[in-house]
């Protein structure tokens, strides 16, 4: 039943562009200056126009988090242009590729678009800004140096001249561009764009219907295609009976996908839809059709308490610790599989012909997308273009590109018909890359003061890594499983100083495929590390707060943000009758969060969040009015998953087809998210992700507040609570 | 063949009378801005205003809209001024990826126009679609907003 994790060729194509040492393919294109609608660029990240418009470059993903507005506020910091002048366009990933990815790395997961690119952007801006003044420089005949910028005008005082960006563009982008090194970067106390709560640049068309999503595609002669895999992971397709199905209304085609799946092609996607639920499919359903949610916990259990030779954090003594304790504390915990449920489904336009493959879509990695485009269509590279499309939401679903490759293969039967595949949301909720389903064992041991003294935690279930990406593992070991719980480290470090102890990972891989999941392992390790502290302090007589400031003298980031969400929310304050507090802080993806959430439960299970605290250090701070709403939308997808997230198991398939059966929360049980941001400077971390980690067991801490019973396996609404 | 009003201009349909108005509205008139989100009246990512009132257009059949008025989000403005929702959208900014606010604000806009200053109570009964992305603070803010404008 242990999934065995293979390495396929796509894998380590993808896995080596990461790396950025892929792609060396003997491409024999020119590595010259693109143009953006005809004027030429002034770097890779920046073309002025005549008119003074500023065309900034975006490499990464927008779907929703704001990371477009923050890079191009980060480029126009340096470029020192007029905010009001500034556009963007999305970087086409084969044009990255001509050029020996000069646009760097193009994935946008792990909270990473800003904080893993925010160096190379600005000196994008500040180079283009340097061209810019040499050229006015040129023209009047004097130095560069006796220029200044701002607002995109450059002024030579001496002179009283003074010209535009615009003006100038043309003979900059003659100008041999400075080294990168060379150029200096502003002190952070000179900003004036980073930092300020700037509105997004793409409201606009997102009020009126015009934004174009991936599903919003049009061309002519365009097709739709509907589809649908074996509901079992590993299954295939034996037969399926198009002849049923082919006189349908507007059926054009009936075609196998790959191994795995059936699609009907048609003029439009009801059609397809239509069709595709009448087509009798005949399915080889593999072993994992045996499997349910009950074998998949037994096997995990097992997991518990066997040897293993993964371990993610080790201190001391454990043993030691545990036999020496005056009091022990043991739980074991549970988290479920979760769906993503991006709003938009997952969905990509391709046409194929025999000379080139064009694929439209959005996604989280672009240079996966070309990858897997290349893949499907056998094509080389350089015949492969790829568009990307704003996200209508990605979570981490849409960094993976199964359904590109789909609709490449489906492309690929219909040479020069544009062909649009959209999975429903059906195929959306059965088909996902699931968040990782795990059981933790943890055991804690007190001395006679009720100090802690040791810490075990045995982690055992899924590691994404094997289902997606094999050859990411470390001798097998799959170390994103410990995030959040690691000694030290930016993507989640453990901020308690406990003398003693044991962390490791049993890996047991179920056939269910798992997936990155917003927040990804710092998830259900926060929850279940959060929530047993809690347990911890309440076995040690001690208020949950002051249990944990005693073990984080020495991780001043994780302590001042614990004791800013603290603060704000009046810890030290009686709270109305039938109103219970609980906290959590977690660290990872480079920033430090905590929240505090206060609830009631009534008797009947319904829990009101009456007030929930969330504070962040994620060093510099872009945007804070997108900060906040990250944060805020944090709580909502946390929560969500935490009251009504779970994909159960039955014959090998995943349960749950539609937001009826998996529940997302809604504005009525939502307060008003109270956000402290409290950035110490110096480092840059992730937004778009952290305050998942502490939504949940910030709640979870107040549900046994308000009701003495310790909630250890989820989702809450299977032990009887639910939201308004 | 059918005829329906959208946005105050008549469009002969070709669809079959049980076809989704959701997907008369999308693929055979070419109005992208009404959302597909889950087909079964969950999320009103799909809403639509049909003779005034929010349906959620995945889970009416075009046929049950002949010979009404259909408003969709690109009819929501008149004569290029936003509408009063839209507006509040914008200056609060509200969407995040904005997939599901066109029936947000569809659905804000027959709220507003039955109950013009809505009380929270009011909000939480009436605005019960889907955002994954948990714009939710900034849907109330906005909608009281809008009301006050």
């Amino acid at each position: 039943m242990n999934f065995v994790p293979k390495i396929d060729r796509r894998a380590f194509v993808v896995g080596t562009a990461a790396a950025g040492a892929g792609f060396s393919l003997g491409m024999s294109l020119p590595i010259g200056r693109a143009y953006a609608q005809g004027t030429p660029e002034l770097n890779a990240w920046v073309v002025v126009r005549p008119d003074d418009t500023v065309v900034v470059r975006i490499a990464r993903s927008e779907m929703g988090q704001g990371a477009l507005t923050g890079l191009c506020q980060l480029v126009a910091e340096e470029l020192q242009c007029d905010w009001a002048k500034v556009t963007w366009e999305y970087v086409d990933p084969s044009a990255s590729l001509a050029r020996k990815r000069i646009w760097g790395n193009m994935n946008s997961t792990g909270s990473n678009a800003i904080r893993q690119s925010h160096e190379y952007v600005r000196q994008g801006g500040a180079a283009a800004r340097q061209m810019l003044v040499q050229a006015a420089a040129n023209e009047w005949k004097v130095a560069a140096s006796e220029c200044t910028a701002a607002n995109s005008v450059i002024t030579h005082a001496a002179s009283g001249r003074k010209t535009t960006y615009g003006q100038v563009a043309l003979a900059a982008t003659k100008i041999e561009p400075p080294d990168p090194k060379s150029v200096v970067l502003k002190d952070p106390k000179n900003w004036q764009l980073i930092g300020k709560p700037i509105k997004r640049l793409d409201t606009a068309d997102k009020v009126t219907g015009r934004q174009k999503y991936s599903t919003d595609t049009q061309m002519s002669g365009l097709l739709n295609a509907a589809i649908k895999a074996c509901p079992v992971r590993g299954g295939k397709v034996v037969s399926f009976d198009a002849a049923k199905v082919s006189g349908m209304k507007g059926v054009k085609n009936v075609v196998k996908v790959g191994d795995t799946a059936v699609a009907v092609v048609a003029d439009t996607w009801w059609h397809a839809k239509k069709a595709l639920d009448a087509l009798p499919v005949v399915w080889d359903e593999g072993p994992g059709a045996k499997a349910s949610s009950a074998s998949i916990a037994a096997f995990l259990k097992e997991g518990l308490e066997a040897e293993t030779p993964f371990v993610g954090n080790q201190a001391g003594d454990i043993n030691a610790a545990l036999a020496g304790a005056a009091k022990k504390v043991e739980a074991v915990y549970a988290y479920p599989y979760q769906n993503h449920a991006c709003m938009e489904p997952l969905n990509a336009t391709a046409r194929y012909t025999a000379e080139k493959c064009e694929v439209w879509t959005s996604t989280q990695n672009a240079e996966a997308v070309l990858a897997a485009t290349v893949e499907a269509s056998g094509l080389p590279f350089n015949a492969c273009a790829v568009s990307v499309v704003t996200a209508g939401g990605g979570f981490g679903r849409r960094a993976r590109t199964d359904y590109v490759t789909q609709a490449v293969l489906i492309a690929k039967q219909m040479p020069g018909t544009p062909v649009k595949l959209l999975w429903s949301r059906e195929e959306d909720m059965t088909q996902g890359t699931y968040h990782p389903i795990t059981q933790c064992k943890l055991t804690a041991s007190l001395d006679a003061n009720n100090n802690m003294t040791g810490l075990r935690i045995r982690i055992s279930g899924q590691s994404i890594l094997a289902g997606i990406a094999p050859e990411r593992l470390v001798k097998g070991r799959d170390p994103a499983t410990f995030q959040g719980l690691n000694p030290g480290g930016e993507e989640g470090r453990l901020g308690y100083e406990i003398p003693n102890i044991l962390i490791d990972h049993a890996m047991r891989n179920p056939h269910i495929m798992p997936g990155f999941w917003r927040g990804v392992n710092n998830n259900q390790n926060a929850i279940y590390l959060e929530c047993f502290i809690d347990e911890v302090a309440h076995a040690a007589g001690q208020d949950p707060l002051a249990f944990r400031r005693k073990m984080m003298a020495k991780h001043p980031k994780h302590l001042a943000v614990l004791n800013a969400a603290a603060e704000r929310a009046g810890y030290d304050k009686p709270l109305p009758k039938g109103v219970f507090r609980g906290i959590a802080q977690h660290m990872g993806y480079g920033s430090y969060v905590a929240a505090v959430a206060e609830v009631s439960v009534a008797s009947d299970g319904l829990i009101t969040l009456h007030r929930i605290v969330g504070a962040t250090d994620c060093g510099y701070v872009v945007n804070p009015a997108q900060v906040e709403r990250q944060i805020s939308g944090s709580f909502v997808y946390g929560l969500s998953a935490i009251f009504y997230g779970s994909c159960t198991v039955k014959d090998g398939r995943i349960e749950q087809t539609n937001f009826h059966d998996y529940n997302s929360m809604r504005l009525a049980a939502m307060p008003k998210v109270e956000t402290v941001l409290v950035p110490s400077g110096g480092f840059w971390g992730g937004v778009g992700e952290p305050t998942i980690f502490v939504a949940a067991p910030a709640v979870l801490n107040a549900i046994f507040a308000a009701t003495g019973k310790r909630i250890r396996s989820f989702p809450l609404k299977d032990q009887g609570f639910r939201t308004a | 063949m059918i005829s329906l009003t959208i946005n105050g201009q008549s469009h002969n349909v070709d669809v079959e009378p049980d076809t989704p108005l959701l997907w008369a509205i999308r693929e055979n008139v070419g109005l992208t801005g009404t959302k597909y989100g889950c087909g079964v009246a969950q999320c009103g990512s799909c809403t639509v205003h049909v003779d005034g009132v929010a349906m959620r257009s995945c889970a009416v059949p075009a046929s049950a809209a002949i010979g009404k008025r259909i408003t969709t989000i690109e009819g929501l403005a008149e004569n290029g001024v936003l509408h009063k929702v839209q507006k509040a959208w914008v200056d609060h900014e509200v969407p995040q990826c904005g997939y599901c606010q066109s029936g947000m604000i569809m659905a804000v806009a027959a709220l507003l126009k039955d109950k013009p200053k809505p009380t929270d109570a009011d909000i939480n009964s009436a605005i019960t679609n889907i955002c994954r992305c948990g714009t939710f603070q900034q849907v109330r803010e906005a909608i009281h907003a809008a009301a006050s404008a």
